[in-house]
This record gives structure tokens, C-alpha cells and sequence, in this order.
């Protein structure tokens, strides 16, 4: 598999009352054709900037972006509107995301008729019964011409996902794409995508703040896990929910709510040292967990900034703690304690 | 037996909208018992917030009351909220009955102190001696894990929106309720947060005497915290029964397939699957069961008759003309969990669906 989306040392700050904010740090990560590659992480940890990033609607205040190998910032005309049609983007609230006073059918048009894909009118017609069709819209001819208000929320993202195929994408980014959808048809919501992603070969970056939901979109894919702008983890789906690396991955894992009982209330909890999540403006030095992390080491973690440590599993962690076990040479030494 | 601290009779609210009514609750009928906590659980638009709001009579002005009585019994002797003037529910209100409401972290006065609107809220409800007030207050706060001297001089944005839930959590057992009503308290916090929030929950339990009313589209917040679980659609209970029944034994399509739709992390990969159709117009709705034409077991009755919410066995009601269907399902399956508490990956479909 080829490498379709790089992302090369990304950052994004932002200008707030003159101070500067963070908002995505140094990311790295390579998405290969085909793949699913889920972000998850709490609000404020610069997700979706990510995915703002990578569908080009923002663009990064450091590093660079390559599709295909070329940084979209430096393309042409033309090979940014290829790019254009090639990556599409799925908002959270589909209540916010459609046009009010147009129908679904014009909702659909637009797009085909801006990137010149229908020859005539007829042509139209049968494309948006199609893209219908494909997000489980049917009969088509129900759809065509209602407005947004007349469906139902789970309808509504349905309609979302068929205008991002109008053109054709060979990756979307979906942006907490279920989570303002009633509960009991999340599911079939990511079943969809799931088989748009077998027949039609997309590629996708799922950003979610729901580890369950992650788990079950990447099953056989990636997941990211993102605190304060910065990836502290990535793993295969399996290997990251199983044996994860990273304290803050593992406090995640055990602190998340579970739908059953016995199950949730036996679960073992790991113990932070604070609860507060530490302001953006005011981030903390070197790793930007140590001030809540039960592995904190004085003089190392509030010192180095932690890499993406690749660990032999195959894990890639920004941990010193955790990768001093399997490669001590590359995790710098501690500071000597001031002694007062 | 003790008489249960609250007890809802067939309690119908209704708004009036331009299309119609909206029968947002319709005929619920419910015990809160002493001490214990009761999770209303069901989507958005199953009634459950609106249900919460009329047990302490603050539903908005277009909602009205169309039926039904509310039982209060705290230490005297039982009255129905209904029938209280203005000042008797200003004294039932946050005495007897505290609610904390959605999204309430936003909702402080962001120019006074927190202790301030403590003082208030204590005031206004009849608790006069600031020091008391003072008091209970350094207590609770530091129950729910917080540094009480700080909170008390924070004013509301320099604490982040878990402290100020807690904060409200605390606040509303200020006078000692007998009944905290909490309307999603989990809900858009972090997950770190969030779990802050039920250890606290759980402890404040532990310490005092309350009895909880947990409403919350998310399941695994009643897993974690109720004794019991009502579920709701459409405006009615349609199963009611103790957290493992109604998460291992489950008699009601609606609550299975709520299971069935909920991914976990600890599980294996299992067989999830969707409740096909959406929820109903409340305007208009479906005849015979609300759930009928999303239901995979319904049959011709379920068209035609609502079924009434029946005991269907101890201490498990059902609204369901084929509960026994459905627990054949369940129970042949293994039911939803293995002996050893993990997961087992259920398809649960009803017969027909598996001939298919």
C-alpha cells in the first residue's frame, strides 16, 4: 500500500489576547490507500484541527501536508483541484451541515455540476438516485426533494456522506460523524461507511472522542490517540485497546463508562495524580502529561519533550518511562535534581 | 414496606405546538424507593427529560400536566406535588427535591463568587445562617473532591466545566434533599471527567442518604450508577426492572436492541447492530405499540393495542405483547453476558429474522 496523505511535522497555533496557542504540535503520520486511521482524544487536543488540516480548509503554520507525495500548499491550480475533489469532509452536526432551503437533490447538484461530473440533466438525475442509494436512501425518489428538516438526524448524516461522494473522493475525513446521531442507529451509520470503504476503496481518518466507536470503525485499521496537540500513541486498533502503551492511553481505557455492570464496576482504574486538564495558553514543560501521569519521573518528564518512540511491538509511543524498558539508549538521561 | 420516597401516577404532560400536542409523557407510573437510584434511560425525544422536569413542577410554560398525581413522602406524612401553592413548592423545591439541570455548568452567574450563589440558593430555600450554610458547604465540596477554601472564592470561569458540575452536584444536596434529580450530569464532559463524576456520585451515596434519579441517554452511565433502570420511548416506561435484569435479561425489543446497538471496549468484536427506522412524531404518533414499526417482533396486535406496562416477573415490568418471545431469544443466547462477566458475542434476532 502506498503512502495517499502525509502529514510532515504539522503544527497549527493560534493568536489569542496576543498569546499563542497550540493547538496541534508536531504531528506525523502517514495514511496509506485503503486505510482507516481513527483519531481519538478529549476536546481541546487539537483533532479536529487535524482533520481540518488534512482536508485542506485550514492551513498549518508548520510542516507540511503531501498528498500523493506533493505538498498541497505548493500545487498548482490544477493539482489542487484535484486534490479538492479527492478529499472530502463530513461535519458532526447534521443539522448545521445542510443548506436549510434547499432540497436534497439540490444539496446533491451542487457539487456535481461544480466539478463538470453530469453531462446533462438526466445524467444528474440517475447520479443522485445512485449516491442515494449508496447511503441506504431508498426509494431514492422519497429523498430528492425534501428538505433537511423533514428528516431525521441519522437521515440528515446520510445525506452528508452522499454529498461527499459526489465527486468521486478517495478519502474523507469524518469529524465525530456519529456522535449527534441518536444511539440506536450509530451503528448502521458506521456499517455504512465501513462498506463504502470495501466497494469503493475510500480511505478514511475517523475523529471521534469515543474509544468504543474508534475500536469499532478501525477494527482493522489504526488508532491515534491525541492529547494537547500532540499524537501520544499510535497502534494498530487491536493492540492499542489490548496492551496499550502510553499511562495516558491506559487511563483512558480504564476510566471510560462501559453499557454493563458487572463489567464496568469491576474495572481497575488507573489513578492519576491530578484531574484538571492544563490550559493551552499555560501548557506544561517538557512532556505535557507529567503533571496528571502516574509514571511521572522528576527531572526527565518535566524536562524532555517525549518523541514518537518506536517500540519493538510495534507500538509508537511518546513515553519515557515506557520506552526506557525496550530501548534505553534513545531515552535521554535524567536531570540531575536541584538540592536545595 | 416502606413507603417509596416518590411515587409517580399515571403522570401525562403534553406541550402545545402549532402542528398539535406533543404527548411528550404519557401515563407513567413509577416508585422511587428510599435510598435507591432509578436511571431513566432512552433517546433524545423519549420524554425522559420532560418527566424529570414535572416531578419538581418546572416544565416550561407550554407544557401542561394533562393527567396524574405525584406522591412526595419525605418525613411527614405523604402530599401530591401537583397540588402545592407557590410557596409550598419554593419549599419542596431543593429541600425535599433537588434537580441539577442539563448543561447547568454554563449556567452560573459568571460576575458573583461561587460562595455567593451558594449563600443565595441556601437563602432563598429558607437555610438563613450563612455559616451553617458555610459549613455544609466546605463539606460537600470537599466530598466531591475539590478544594473547597478555592471553589468557594472561584468565580464560575476559573473553574473548568467537571469542577462546576461538581460544584452543582454539591449544591444540590446543599439542604440535605431526599430526592437529587440529575439530567444528564455525564454528558458533554470528558472522559476523564466523566469518570471523576460517577466516583463522586458514588461516594456522596455512600455518605448520605438520597435517593438518585439518574437521566441519561447514555447506558453505561446507568451500569455504572443505578440500582434499577427505567427505560423510555415514546413518552411511556417500557421496561423497568433491576440494572442486571434489564442489562443481562432484558423483556422489552426496545431495551435489547439499545444493547445491541452500544459498542464496548472491553468486549470482543461482537455482531452490533442498529434499531432500523427512527424514533416517532410526537405529533403524530404510530397506533397500537409506539414501537411497533421498528420492532422486529411485532405481529397484527402490535398495531392495534397498546400493551399496558405489566410485572412480568419479580420486581421486572414490561410493556411488550411479546416479552416472552424476546426472552427466549435473550436466555437461548446466553443472555448478554458469559458467567464470567465478559461478553459474549450475541446476534440477537428474533426467530423470524434468523429463518430469513
Amino acid at each position: 500500500m502506498s503512502a495517499l496523505i502525509e502529514l510532515d511535522h504539522i503544527s497549527r497555533t493560534y493568536s489569542v489576547d496576543r498569546q499563542t496557542v497550540k493547538a496541534v504540535d508536531d504531528v506525523s503520520l502517514v495514511i496509506a490507500e485503503g486505510e482507516i486511521v481513527c483519531v481519538v482524544g478529549e476536546s481541546g487536543c487539537g483533532k479536529t484541527t487535524t482533520g481540518k488540516m488534512v482536508a485542506g480548509l485550514i492551513t498549518p503554520t508548520g510542516g507540511r501536508l503531501l498528498f500523493g507525495g506533493k505538498d498541497i500548499w505548493a500545487m498548482s491550480r490544477g493539482e489542487f483541484a484535484r486534490y479538492r475533489e479527492s478529499v472530502q469532509i463530513i461535519h458532526q452536526d447534521p443539522y448545521a451541515s445542510l443548506n436549510p432551503a434547499h432540497t436534497i437533490g439540490q444539496i446533491l447538484s451542487y457539487p456535481l455540476r461544480r466539478h463538470k461530473l453530469v453531462k446533462d440533466n438526466q445524467h444528474e438525475r440517475e447520479r443522485i438516485r445512485q449516491l442515494l442509494e449508496t447511503v441506504d436512501l431508498t426509494p431514492a425518489d422519497d429523498f430528492v426533494d425534501k428538505y433537511a428538516h423533514q428528516l431525521s438526524g441519522g437521515q440528515r448524516q446520510r445525506v452528508s456522506v452522499a454529498r461527499a461522494l459526489t465527486v468521486n473522493p478517495s478519502f474523507i475525513v469524518a469529524d465525530e460523524a456519529v456522535s449527534m446521531v441518536d444511539v440506536s442507529i450509530r451503528i448502521s451509520l458506521l456499517n455504512m461507511l465501513t462498506r463504502l470503504k470495501r466497494e469503493l476503496g475510500v480511505t478514511f481518518l475517523f475523529i471521534t472522542h469515543d474509544l468504543a466507536i474508534a475500536k469499532y470503525f478501525a477494527q482493522e485499521g489504526r488508532i491515534a490517540v491525541m492529547y494537547l496537540g500532540r499524537i501520544v500513541e499510535i497502534e494498530r486498533t487491536e493492540q492499542l485497546i489490548h496492551s496499550p502503551a502510553h499511562p495516558y492511553t491506559r487511563a483512558l481505557l480504564s476510566a471510560i463508562p462501559e453499557a454493563d455492570p458487572r463489567l464496568t464496576r469491576a474495572k481497575e482504574r488507573v489513578k492519576l495524580r491530578s484531574l484538571e486538564i492544563p490550559s493551552l495558553l499555560n501548557l506544561p514543560s517538557g512532556c505535557t502529561f507529567h503533571p496528571r501521569c502516574p509514571l511521572f519521573e522528576a527531572g526527565l518528564c518535566d524536562v524532555h519533550v517525549p518523541p514518537l518512540y518506536a517500540l519493538p511491538d510495534g507500538h509508537h509511543t511518546a513515553c519515557h518511562v515506557v520506552a526506557r524498558e525496550f530501548v534505553p539508549a534513545q531515552v535521554p538521561a535524567p536531570e540531575p535534581l536541584l538540592v536545595a | 414496606m416502606i413507603n417509596p420516597t416518590l411515587s409517580v401516577q399515571h403522570l401525562s404532560v403534553e406541550y402545545r405546538a402549532r402542528r398539535g400536542t406533543v404527548k411528550a409523557v404519557r401515563d407513567v407510573t413509577f416508585d422511587l424507593r428510599r435510598g435507591e437510584s432509578l436511571a431513566l434511560i432512552g433517546e433524545s425525544g423519549s420524554g425522559k427529560t420532560t418527566l424529570g422536569l414535572a416531578l419538581v413542577r418546572l416544565h416550561v410554560r407550554a407544557a401542561r400536566i394533562a393527567q396524574g398525581k405525584i406522591l412526595y413522602q419525605g418525613d411527614g406524612p405523604p402530599y401530591d406535588v401537583l397540588t402545592l401553592n407557590h410557596e409550598q413548592l419554593r419549599q419542596f423545591r431543593w429541600r425535599e427535591c433537588a434537580m441539577v439541570f442539563q448543561g447547568a455548568q454554563n449556567s452560573f452567574n459568571p460576575v458573583l463568587r461561587i460562595q455567593a450563589q451558594i449563600y443565595d440558593t441556601a437563602r432563598d430555600h429558607g437555610l438563613n445562617s450563612n455559616d451553617e450554610t458555610r459549613q455544609n458547604a466546605l463539606e460537600l465540596l470537599r466530598v466531591v473532591q475539590l478544594d473547597p477554601q478555592r471553589v468557594f472564592r472561584s468565580y464560575p470561569h476559573q473553574l473548568s466545566g467537571g469542577m462546576r458540575q461538581r460544584v452543582l452536584i454539591a449544591l444540590g444536596l446543599l439542604l440535605q434533599p431526599k430526592v437529587l434529580i440529575l439530567d444528564e450530569p455525564t454528558t458533554a464532559l470528558d472522559i476523564l471527567t466523566q469518570r471523576a463524576i460517577i466516583d463522586v456520585l458514588r461516594r456522596l451515596r455512600g455518605e448520605y442518604q438520597f435517593s438518585l434519579i439518574l437521566i441519561s441517554h447514555d447506558l453505561s452511565l446507568a451500569a455504572e450508577l443505578a440500582d434499577r433502570v427505567a427505560t423510555m420511548y415514546a413518552g411511556r416506561i417500557v421496561e423497568l426492572g433491576d440494572v442486571e435484569d434489564i442489562f443481562y435479561h432484558p423483556r422489552h425489543p426496545y431495551t435489547l436492541g439499545l444493547l445491541q446497538s452500544v459498542p464496548t471496549i472491553t468486549g470482543e468484536f461482537e455482531n452490533l447492530s442498529s434499531i432500523k427506522g427512527s424514533p416517532p412524531d410526537l405529533i403524530d404518533l404510530p397506533s397500537g405499540c409506539k414501537f411497533h414499526p421498528r420492532c422486529p417482533f411485532a405481529t397484527e396486535v402490535c398495531k392495534q393495542v397498546d400493551p399496558p406496562l405489566v410485572a412480568v416477573e419479580r420486581d421486572h415490568q414490561v410493556a411488550c405483547h411479546h416479552w416472552e418471545q424476546v426472552k427466549t431469544v435473550v436466555e437461548s443466547d446466553g443472555g448478554r453476558v458469559a458467567a464470567d462477566g465478559s461478553r459474549t458475542s450475541s446476534t440477537l434476532r428474533p426467530p423470524s429474522a434468523v429463518a430469513a
